[in-house]
């Protein structure tokens, strides 16, 4: 080759780059752009479509399925919650107090995602059967009322969400958690604070990049999940990824259903920003990758 | 140690143990189901032990059909997203070039994507270019959004490595494609094999991306989504379990490897490595995206 040695030494890193890179510039960038395009489109299948730039069908989309976007936000979101709650003191247990036990609960937490993720989902079905033992329980306890059911109810779609993203949660908390210096707490101690205080001024604020990076590999797969919204609820609780593959798969209008894959794309990513101002997460991409 | 510890360490290690339980109890369910002597479609009640369905549990033909394409959608993917993955991850940690901060971030893009996202828009793309979906447009998928969770995996157990001994191979004259296969690939070796057994996980699971560009193609997530509404069958279960044990199994394999290299190589060198082997595959994924 006529290059001088310089030249192809700046070559080198594109040789390991170039295959793996195109691949995603063709089959992820690309697609998102023609989507951005298809969703400005007009027409339908058989007479196909043009690209007229046709805003209003954001406008539409927006109106027509706000029931469902709030509706995928909070499920979202009380999934994230529900999954913070149950993990950060199993994150904290795993990190600070397992001992040799440790290597084995990550073990434990990463094992069911291993086991069919919609096989677990028809697994929930048979969990909150009406005649089942746990609906049984909570209307025994008055939680449910005597002819009320759990499953078809948003209860259920939540619950299914919180469960099957929860490993995505407990492992990042359990990195930073793990990765605190324990003689900043001593140091806290040692200086006449509390427990409580020791965990509040000194543990949480280290832990935030773990609940920062949890949260959002929690709620960014929840917010576009459409399987515990089909096989645990019903067209009440759809939310807006049921919508996304009705449009896709059966009713084939194709425009609104990019326009409202965008729509969601955009809202989650206004709101990792404002969430990472809200945590003080300075870097975005540092924390989360 | 005080009382009021001793309770707290209580109350957490008993609260960690109902969060791994309720963790566990589907994975359970679906284990002991497959053992379900079920009269009817569905397989909801406990109705008596059976072997039945593990002695014979390819007898629904379409059953068979999905799980073999399943099967062999992950094995194609599973070795290009590993080619494609590992080759991005040298080029990010183990070079400097322009560009580089930013193809870094676009690596990590497709994990931030909703998953109806990308399936919804590699359809449109699919449309439009008039390609007609199936197996292949599955594979194509799969390799897409398994390339950044290899590049992750990889990229932790390069990052603990030391450079130094790629340029002592290089500065002995080997050139770049020697370093990278006689210096380079050994050492990362386990991150390797584990980035594939976490690709050949995704790539089985996946319902969501594979459901827009499957066509008529059937794979196991398919399959058991459309049998929902008619029951799905205990054979079903046989087959989740199997994966399950099967995954196991490898990710087992992986490590007592790596220990058993390990042992060598302190015998040989008579002092430890100085970096521990990586963890077993599924902490390296997902933490390291946290990390």
């Amino acid at each position: 080759m006529g290059l001088s040695l310089s030249q192809r030494r700046r070559l080198i890193p594109w040789m390991f780059a170039i295959p793996g890179l195109l691949w995603l510039i063709v089959f992820f960038a690309i697609p998102l752009a023609n989507q951005a395009s298809v969703s400005l489109m007009t027409g339908d299948p058989e007479a196909g479509y043009s690209l007229t730039w046709a805003f209003d069908t954001y406008t539409s989309a927006i109106s027509d399925y706000k029931e469902q976007f709030l509706r995928s936000f909070l499920y979202a979101g009380a999934a994230t919650v529900i999954d913070l709650v149950i993990a950060f003191p199993l994150a904290y247990f795993m990190a600070y107090k397992a001992g040799r036990w440790r290597n084995l609960m990550l073990l434990l937490v990463v094992l069911p995602f291993f086991m069919s993720y919609v096989l677990r989902t028809v697994s929930w079905q048979l969990i909150l059967a009406d005649n089942g033992w746990v609906v049984e329980r909570l209307r025994d306890v008055g939680l449910v009322a005597d002819d009320g059911r759990v499953l078809a109810t948003g209860t259920a779609v939540i619950a299914g969400i919180a469960y099957n993203f929860l490993p995505f949660m407990v492992l990042p908390l359990y990195v930073a958690l793990e990765r605190i210096d324990r003689r900043f707490v001593e140091a806290a101690t040692d200086l006449y604070a509390s427990r409580l205080t020791a965990f509040r001024k000194v543990t949480l604020p280290l832990a935030i990049p773990g609940i920062f990076a949890g949260s959002l590999l929690v709620f960014i797969p929840a917010c576009g999940d459409f399987v515990n919204a089909a096989l645990l609820g019903t067209p009440r609780q759809y939310m807006i990824g049921n919508v996304v593959q009705s449009k896709f798969l059966n009713v084939l209008d194709y425009p609104t259903a990019a326009a409202l894959s965008f729509i969601l794309m955009t809202i989650i990513l206004v709101g990792i920003v404002l969430y990472s101002r809200l945590l003080g997460t300075r870097n975005l991409t540092e924390a989360a990758t | 140690m005080r009382a009021s510890d001793r309770a707290r360490n209580w109350a957490l290690g008993i609260w960690s143990a109902a969060a791994l339980l309720f963790l566990f109890i589907p994975v359970f369910l679906i284990v002991l189901f497959s053992f379900n002597d079920n009269k009817g479609r569905f397989n909801f009640t406990w109705q008596g032990f059976t072997l039945d369905h593990w002695k014979e549990p390819f007898r629904d033909p379409d059953l068979a059909k999905a799980m073999e394409n399943s099967l062999l959608i992950a094995a194609v993917t599973t070795v290009a997203a590993v080619l494609l993955g590992t080759l991005l991850a040298v080029a990010l940690t183990r070079y400097r070039f322009r560009g580089q901060g930013a193809a870094g971030f676009f690596v990590f893009l497709p994990m931030a994507t909703p998953e109806v996202v990308l399936g919804a828009s590699l359809l449109a793309m699919f449309l439009v270019a008039g390609i007609d979906t199936g197996f292949w447009t599955i594979v194509i998928a799969h390799v897409m959004f398994t390339v950044s969770y290899v590049v992750v995996t990889v990229r932790a157990r390069l990052e603990g490595m030391d450079p130094y001994i790629e340029e002592a191979a290089q500065d002995l004259g080997a050139g770049v494609w020697t370093t990278f296969f006689k210096v380079t690939l050994p050492m990362i070796a386990p991150g390797v094999v584990a980035a594939a057994v976490l690709a050949a996980a995704i790539s089985i699971d996946d319902y969501v991306v594979t459901s827009f560009n499957a066509g008529q193609t059937q794979t196991f997530p398919l399959y058991i989504f459309g049998a929902t509404r008619q029951g799905v069958p205990p054979e079903v279960n046989v087959l989740g379990t199997m994966l399950l044990v099967g995954v196991l199994l490898l990710m087992g394999l992986n490590l007592a490897v790596q220990k058993a290299l390990a042992r060598r190589d302190r015998a040989v060198v008579e002092e430890p490595p100085s970096q521990p082997p990586t963890p077993a595959v599924p902490a390296a994924g997902p933490s390291a995206v946290a990390g």
